[in-house]
């Protein structure tokens, strides 16, 4: 998003810096906007909010809510980077580390993950919490694209990709409680017997390693990757969402 | 009992009719499966793309929403689906061993179908029968109330013989109403029609203004002031207005709906009725928990005689223009449906996750169109509103808690039941009158509400002091408060619709830390944990349920300490995991049972 916000329209402050905004816009959109960083994982600035993974927490005189959802309001007080709200990040990351398979060393998109950056900029040494260890399946039935389920964090921005910009409803989510996965839209479940292709945009959505191509495994050497050069509020900083 | 239980497709006639019923609509997804489910006992993929094709979805969509509901099956699950009752108070009335007992009448391990495909044994949350139970359902339709070992037995053979439900001996199906204590809601009902009357001789305006005049408040839990909620849908903009009573009385160790649509279905509808004449709705849905299907037959049954009687249809009570009608809508097993927003999503068809909000129902509800969504009870408020005027009904209970409140009171008392009292009445008056005696604690509004211990019975329910949505669970000194919110933490678990993260996986983290403190492996850390997820997940979840599932946990914690610490191993720290458990396989492998090959705690 590049466009400005008039300077003399409204404005809420976060974490007491004046953030302009257009009318209807939520926080998480303005502040994302004027290069301020909340972190988030299931909001993308070309989608409409989920308000799932509540990474984008905030408090506004006093009472939390999700940035994503929040609307944006003249004079609002909007507290986010403050310690007990890290802290409460730090912890829904660990959640999320915890439920699925997640094992950087030997992850394609390490160095281009959303959920691996973000809890390096919440200073989360380790899982904390016992890990789930859960039994999920990789469907590698695809041609160009693998599905690797274990590193799913439900934020269904593929969902959203392959329905609103795809018009192809490849993904949809199943089951409930800690059973809630994704499904592929096919007869047999899997992505083989789906329209997807390489060039979708569910392709190139997904925030951690689910969604893959096949055959560049390490194109980019580790070191050279996007959070390997700048941090995630660093680039938020320079308005790269 | 169904004729093709075991096939694997659906007769294509049953679903060309059933679809032909429903319109063919989306929207009527969940009751589609829901009635599939019953003619077949499970949904076989085929059946669910079939109905997909005929909706117009998705098959992914089709299976995401069965998925989502836990009385919808997408695997065999017997010609019989036993699921015993799993709240406190069936657990405290033995339903643990008498369902240990079936499964092994039955050769079935809990949860699996036998290898005969004839039955499966499980657990479901609270069933609404605290007061008669422990209970069990079977085949998501018929309950069983009252269980002791002799009726777990003549029900194996029953089972075994293939004797169909409608077999079974009539009072075993018997749910009594046990009304202890009546006051407004629960007294002399008056004529169907005479608050109807009474609403339309004040005029649409008036009536919104006495319902003001009442302070009424809405009794799901939450007090939202009903008048201003209907004044809201009222002034929203659009075209068609709907009126939605919440009957998915999922709070375990609430029933007190399940007697008012048993014994005042009348003034519910009425109520609705008397709903739509103020915010000017034509149409009006009942969202009647899964677990009540055995009402459904009877409440179509006053619907039905409301119609016949012009109390329902098109021109009521012959007024020209005042047409309304209620259609009811069967859950399928999901306690996060009780939230409103969740509960629209599920009339929609769709999982029943909750909105985000705003904007609020009555903006923007079932279909986009404004929308009142309210609780049994204040339904039945209305009508003698409309009787008696709002400042009479502003006179009762206490001047922020106006009105009578219906208590659903069970655990350990000599009169378990349905009482009803003013707002403002002492806990320790209810503890009283239901015969509880040397009581540890009492669990006021179910698990999401307050557990509240001895030296707080003085407390009175009211909203500015103990709210309640309706459940009184009652503890002696007998019991364990550690067990009891233990039971809480799994119920909260097993019923997260699975959408945020803090709800999600929070909910699961607890289950692991209880567990972990039961078995004895715990340390004062885990409690410390404990803690620390309760705070997340007060401040960060997307939903109540998320928000209120470790109210249990927390106030035990504080209150009963002691029946926490006697879990722990140590008070200091102790491993995740045991070590010597781990390495046991390994140990029995090599043969090393010598003291040298454990850490510290050998055998």
């Amino acid at each position: 998003m590049t466009d400005t916000a008039d300077t003399t329209g409204p404005s809420f402050s976060l974490d007491g810096e004046d953030v302009a905004f257009n009318p209807g816009e939520t926080v998480l959109r303005a502040a994302t906007r004027a290069g301020r960083y909340i972190p988030h994982l299931c909001w993308h600035p070309d989608f409409a909010a989920h308000g799932s993974c509540r990474l984008c927490i905030v408090k506004v005189n006093g009472r939390a809510g999700a940035a994503c959802t929040l609307r944006a309001a003249p004079g609002l007080d909007v507290q986010s980077n403050t310690e007990e709200l890290n802290a409460h990040r730090k912890t829904l990351l660990q959640m999320l580390f915890v439920e699925g398979n997640h094992f950087c060393p030997s992850c394609e998109k390490s160095g281009n993950c959303l959920l691996q950056a973000t809890a390096y900029e919440m200073g989360m040494e380790g899982p904390h919490f016992e890990e789930f260890y859960p039994d999920r399946p990789v469907d590698a039935s695809h041609p160009d694209i693998l599905l690797d389920l274990n590193r799913c964090i439900l934020c269904e921005l593929c969902v959203k990709a392959s329905h609103d910009i795809d018009g192809k409803n490849v993904f949809e989510i199943g089951g409930h409680g800690i059973g809630t996965h994704l499904l592929v839209n096919s007869d047999s479940g899997r992505l083989a017997d789906t329209a997807m292709t390489l060039t979708d945009r569910a392709a190139s959505i997904c925030p951690v390693g689910v969604i893959l191509p096949k055959r560049r495994g390490f194109l980019i050497p580790i070191g050279e990757r996007r959070f390997d050069t700048a941090s995630v509020s660093e680039q938020a900083n320079r308005g790269q969402s | 009992m169904n004729p093709n239980f075991q096939g694997t497709s659906v007769a294509e006639t049953d679903l060309l009719q059933l679809l032909a019923r429903h319109g063919a609509e989306p929207q009527a997804l969940v009751q589609i499966l829901r009635e599939l489910q019953e003619l077949h006992g499970w949904l076989p993929r085929d059946v669910l793309k079939r109905v997909a094709d005929a909706l117009g979805l998705t098959l992914a969509q089709v299976e995401g929403a069965a998925g989502f509901y836990r009385f919808l099956h997408m695997a065999p699950v017997g010609t019989y689906r036993v699921l015993f009752s799993d709240n406190v108070t069936d657990r405290m009335l033995g339903s643990v061993a008498l369902m240990d007992d079936l499964c092994r009448r039955l050769g079935v391990a809990p949860g699996r179908l036998g290898e005969d495909g004839l039955v499966s044994v499980d657990r479901t949350s609270c069933t609404g029968l605290c007061d008669q139970g422990p209970a069990l359902l079977v085949n998501h339709h018929h309950v069983v109330t009252r269980l002791d070992a002799t009726r777990v037995a003549q029900l194996a053979g029953l089972i075994r013989a293939h004797v169909p439900v409608s077999q079974w001996p009539a009072e075993w199906f018997e749910v009594r109403d046990n009304i202890r204590r009546a006051d407004v809601l629960m007294g002399e009902p008056s004529a169907p029609g005479a608050a109807l009357a009474a609403a339309l001789a004040r005029g649409a305006d008036e009536m919104l203004a006495e319902i003001k005049r009442s302070n009424l408040r809405g009794r799901g839990g939450a007090g939202f002031a009903t008048g201003l909620k209907w004044e809201l849908c009222r002034r929203s903009p659009g075209v068609g207005r709907v009126v939605v009573c919440n009957a998915d009385e999922g709070e375990p160790g609430t029933f007190k709906d399940r007697v008012l649509l048993s014994r005042r279905a009348d003034a519910v509808f009425e109520g609705m009725t008397l709903a739509a004449h103020i915010v000017g709705a034509r149409r009006g849905l009942l969202y009647l928990r899964g677990e009540y299907r055995y009402l459904l037959e009877p409440l179509l049954a006053v619907l039905q005689r409301r119609r016949d009687t012009r109390l329902l249809g098109p021109s009521i009570l012959g007024r020209e223009g005042f047409d309304f009608d209620i259609a009811i809508h069967v859950g399928a097993g999901a306690y996060v449906c009780g939230e409103e927003s969740s509960l629209i999503e599920s009339l929609e068809g769709k999982r029943g996750t909750p909105r985000i909000r705003p904007p609020f129902p009555a903006e923007h509800g079932y279909r986009g169109l404004p929308t009142i969504v309210n609780n049994v009870e204040t339904f039945c408020a209305v009508g003698h509103i409309a009787l008696q005027g709002g400042a009479w009904w502003a006179g009762i209970g206490t001047p922020q808690s106006s009105g009578t409140k219906v208590h659903s009171v069970s655990g350990d008392c000599e009169r378990p039941g349905v009482y009803e009292y003013p707002f403002g009445t002492r806990i320790g008056r209810i503890l009283e009158d239901c015969g509880a005696r040397d009581t540890q604690a009492v669990q006021v509004g179910g698990p999401s509400g307050v557990c509240l211990s001895a030296f707080e019975f003085g407390r009175r329910i009211a909203f500015e002091d103990v709210p309640t949505a309706g459940a009184f669970m009652v503890f002696d000194r007998s019991r364990d408060m550690f067990e009891v919110a233990r039971g809480f933490a799994h119920f909260f678990a097993h019923e997260s619709c699975g959408f945020c993260t803090p709800c999600r996986v929070g909910t699961a983290l607890v289950v692991k830390r209880m567990d972990k403190l039961a078995a004895g492996h715990g340390s004062r850390h885990d409690i410390d944990v404990l803690f620390e997820l309760d705070k997340l997940m007060h401040t960060a979840t997307h939903c109540g349920l998320g928000a209120t599932a470790c109210n249990p946990l927390r106030d035990t914690i504080l209150k009963f300490r002691p029946a926490y610490e006697r879990h722990l191993k140590s008070l200091y720290f102790e491993p995740g995991f045991d070590l010597d458990a781990e390495l046991s396989v390994a140990r029995r492998m090599t043969g090393r049972h010598d003291a040298g090959a454990y850490l510290e705690n050998p055998p």
